[in-house]
């Protein structure tokens, strides 16, 4: 019994039963099977994390957003005292999280590739694209480089997922992603 | 090597025992005296977080929505804290106790120390709950810089560990001293092995927890200026998930008691079971890296060698348990004479026995909806559409609660008649309870992973966002899985409370076990002896566990390339 020490004091020399040993390898493969399709999505999926990222200093990246924001402002969102920044495709295009906002909103064009950066300037946020349900972690002192296409055209919420105090559930930001003018 | 058991010449302490009227085991007193004051304590806790989780489940039920937003992220780390650390370490330390001094027949080594320990636990647990409470260190479980606590919850939760970690070491000073004086044949069960697997992971959880607490309690002092915020996850974690792996590992471990106390049932094969958990020390703790796929600057690399615990190999640890634990009761069932169909030993197993319900449950809910999971979720790729939602916590609830939870008090049931040596009252309430709390739990991760799925954010208090200047409208089947989700905890609520009511009554007001009641119901399953001596030589067919493995790998891989589909479908990013 499991609770007892093995009768047989050479346990180590016991032969398996066929049962045990094709289990073992069915496990094994399947595991190969998972890693390899890690690995491949890497060649064929379009879903990938470049990883690429930058040390900086958070205030150099509010200037930086803060900069393009105003460059590229195209209209106010709605009644509320935040830019929408409309920069142009293929071009870098930086957010920020901060207590409690994802700023400024963007608008981005269909099909077109933008070098998307995000950091936070405080604490750490999550990022969550919605509904396309797309999670990364933003890290203040860390920019978080990421080659994105959007290919739907629509109004997308950024909620922010990571726990940032007590206004954690007021942190929405707003994608806009329009058709091609 | 034999020496006196008793040893007091050598400068130890004057060890007492009592002979076991059930298994005819040598029952060191200190060891039973510790096993009893960790088991209570851990209840306590149990019971307290558990309280808190219902509140945290009302408060995301969007008709209920109970706590006012700072309670509930308050009472959400509170929650984190008593049932994911306190309960089930102090449940363990008991299990560790258990694994050596009682199932090796031996003294317990250095029991004042295993008592300065126990109290170093308590104070720590009890500090950290006070910091929490007072309301300055509502950082949730994970504490992630540059959100700071109070210095004296880092010092509660170092307090904590370092009582457990001496709690270690005198469980592998037990090892050495039953080693040294004989007190076994061979080689140490299986049991104890599994133990000794969570042991060992728990010294390097600890270890790691204290590269990361201590200098974090310094920083939020004073005495360190800043504390890189990636660092800090990626040493978190190895103390964050490497405590899961502790629970994994105990668990299996009492799923492996409680069939060959019930059933007699015997490993099929101990080199596989023994590799199996020796797996588990090689390549799970590689696991916290599932904690950073979505972090900046972190390679690929890096990220699928981890989260494949190098090749899954730990994965496959799991599996080889997942086989071995229904095929020893499988082969022990057949063995008494169930032999008809492919079911027959497992309709006619002791459902009415929580022992038994609640270890199948457990394995149940910890393979299917937590193991499956919890590999999907460790995907570098897919944990792009999980991170930070739902999934997570729905996942772990399935691990830890449906797993660990489920199995310690499973055993717990045949603790109060052995070590407390009392009738276990209410045994219609008893008989129910891991069938209530059970599906209760299944419910809760089911639903979490639902809303999850659908993007809702883990920790969040208000996903209608109705005081944000934007908001977003989650879909409409994200809020009912959200009020299924509360139903479900509920359920869970009543389940646990079932437990901790017969289990405290049992333990402060139960009828002492009398040689009788031994007589007329054994505490360990009839015909465990007979079916003891049969070995795994004789290697019995097991239609039956090869039929639910099957099934097994079947959902494991349809449900892995679901994920892949929903990916997909996703902006393509780079």
């Amino acid at each position: 019994m499991a609770i007892l020490p093995p009768e047989n004091r050479l346990w180590w020399k016991e032969p398996l039963s066929g049962t045990e040993i094709v289990w073992i390898a069915v496990a094994f493969v399947w595991g190969l099977v998972m890693f390899g399709t890690m690995v491949s999505w890497h060649f064929v999926g379009k879903q990938n994390l470049s990883n690429e990222a930058y040390r900086i200093d958070p205030a150099v990246y509010a200037e930086l957003t803060e900069a393009q924001a105003e460059k590229y402002k195209v209209r106010m969102e709605g009644n509320l005292d935040v830019p929408v920044s409309h920069p142009p495709p293929g071009s870098d295009v930086y957010m920020l999280g901060r207590l409690w906002e994802w700023w400024p909103v963007l608008e981005l064009e269909k099909d077109q590739t933008y070098r998307l950066h995000l950091s936070s300037v405080d604490w750490q946020h999550g990022f969550s694209l919605q509904p396309q349900n797309i999670n990364l972690q933003i890290h203040p002192g860390y920019d978080m480089v990421l080659t994105i296409k959007p290919d739907k055209a629509g109004e997308y919420a950024v909620v922010c997922n990571e726990f940032c105090g007590i206004g954690h559930h007021t942190m929405v930001g707003k994608i806009y992603v329009v058709d091609k003018k | 090597m034999a020496v006196d058991a008793q040893a007091p010449a050598r400068g130890f302490y004057e060890a007492k025992f009592r002979t076991c009227p059930e298994t005819g085991l040598k029952v060191c007193a200190q060891a039973e005296a510790l096993i009893k004051a960790n088991a209570v304590v851990a209840v306590v806790f149990l019971a307290v977080g558990g309280f808190f989780g219902l509140l945290v489940a009302l408060t995301r039920w969007p008709a209920v929505h109970l706590l006012p937003a700072d309670w509930f992220y308050l009472l959400l780390t509170a929650h984190g804290a008593d049932v994911l650390l306190f309960w089930i370490i102090f449940f363990e330390m008991a299990v560790l106790y258990f694994a050596s001094a009682i199932l090796l027949n031996c003294r317990l080594a250095a029991p004042k120390f295993a008592w300065l320990g126990f109290i170093l636990m308590l104070v720590g647990a009890i500090v950290a709950n006070v910091a929490v409470l007072q309301g300055e260190s509502s950082v949730m479980f994970t504490s992630y810089v540059p959100m700071q606590a109070a210095p004296h919850f880092y010092l509660g939760l170092i307090l904590f560990a370092v009582g457990a970690l001496i709690g270690c070491f005198v469980f592998f000073g037990t090892l050495v001293i039953a080693k040294e004086e004989g007190t076994y044949q061979g080689s140490i069960p299986l049991v104890t092995f599994g133990a000794v697997t969570a042991a060992i992971i728990a010294v390097f959880t600890i270890a790691s927890g204290a590269i990361i607490l201590i200098p974090t309690f310094l920083w939020s002092v004073g005495y360190i200026s800043h504390i890189d915020p990636l660092m800090y996850k990626v040493v978190w974690w190895a103390m964050g998930h490497s405590s899961q792996q502790i629970n994994v590992s105990a668990q299996v471990a009492i799923w492996y008691a409680i069939a060959a106390m019930l059933l007699g049932a015997k490993p099929l094969s101990e080199k596989v079971s023994r590799m199996a958990f020796l797996m588990y020390i090689l390549f799970l703790q590689l696991a916290s890296a599932h904690h950073l796929l979505v972090e900046p600057g972190i390679s690929s690399e890096w990220k699928i060698f981890n989260t494949s615990y190098a090749l899954y190999l730990a994965v496959l640890g799991s599996m080889i348990h997942g086989m071995s634990i229904p095929g020893a009761m499988e082969a022990a069932q057949r063995k008494r004479g169930l032999t008809n169909g492919a079911f027959e030993w497992l309709r006619k197993a002791p459902w009415g026995n929580p022992a038994f319900s609640g270890t199948v449950f457990s394995i149940g809910i910890f393979g299917f909806l937590g193991g499956i999971s919890g590999v999907v979720m460790g995907t570098e790729q897919l944990n792009l559409i999980m991170h930070n939602t739902l999934y997570v916590p729905g996942h772990f609830h399935a691990t830890v609660v449906g797993g660990t939870t489920l199995a310690f008090m499973a055993i717990t049931y045949l603790l109060v008649p052995l070590i407390f040596r009392k009738e276990i009252m209410l045994k219609k309430v008893a008989q129910w309870q891991p069938y209530v709390f059970g599906i209760g739990i299944a419910g809760i991760s089911l639903f979490m992973m639902g809303a999850g799925t659908l993007g809702v954010s883990r920790r969040h208090w208000d996903i209608g966002f109705s005081d944000a200047a934007m908001s977003f409208d989650y879909p409409a089947m994200a809020f009912a899985m959200m009020t299924m989700n509360g139903i479900a905890g509920v359920l869970a609520t009543v389940g646990g409370l079932m437990f901790v009511i017969v289990i405290v009554l049992s333990v402060f007001f139960g009828k002492p076990r009398t040689p009788e009641a031994i007589a007329a119901t054994p505490t360990l399953g009839a015909g465990g002896e007979v079916v003891a001596q049969a070995g795994s030589e004789t290697h019995p067919k097991l239609p039956g566990t090869i039929i639910l493995v099957a099934v097994f790998l079947v959902a494991f891989v349809l449900y892995y390339y679901v994920n892949w589909k929903y990916l997909s479908e996703i902006w393509p990013l780079s």
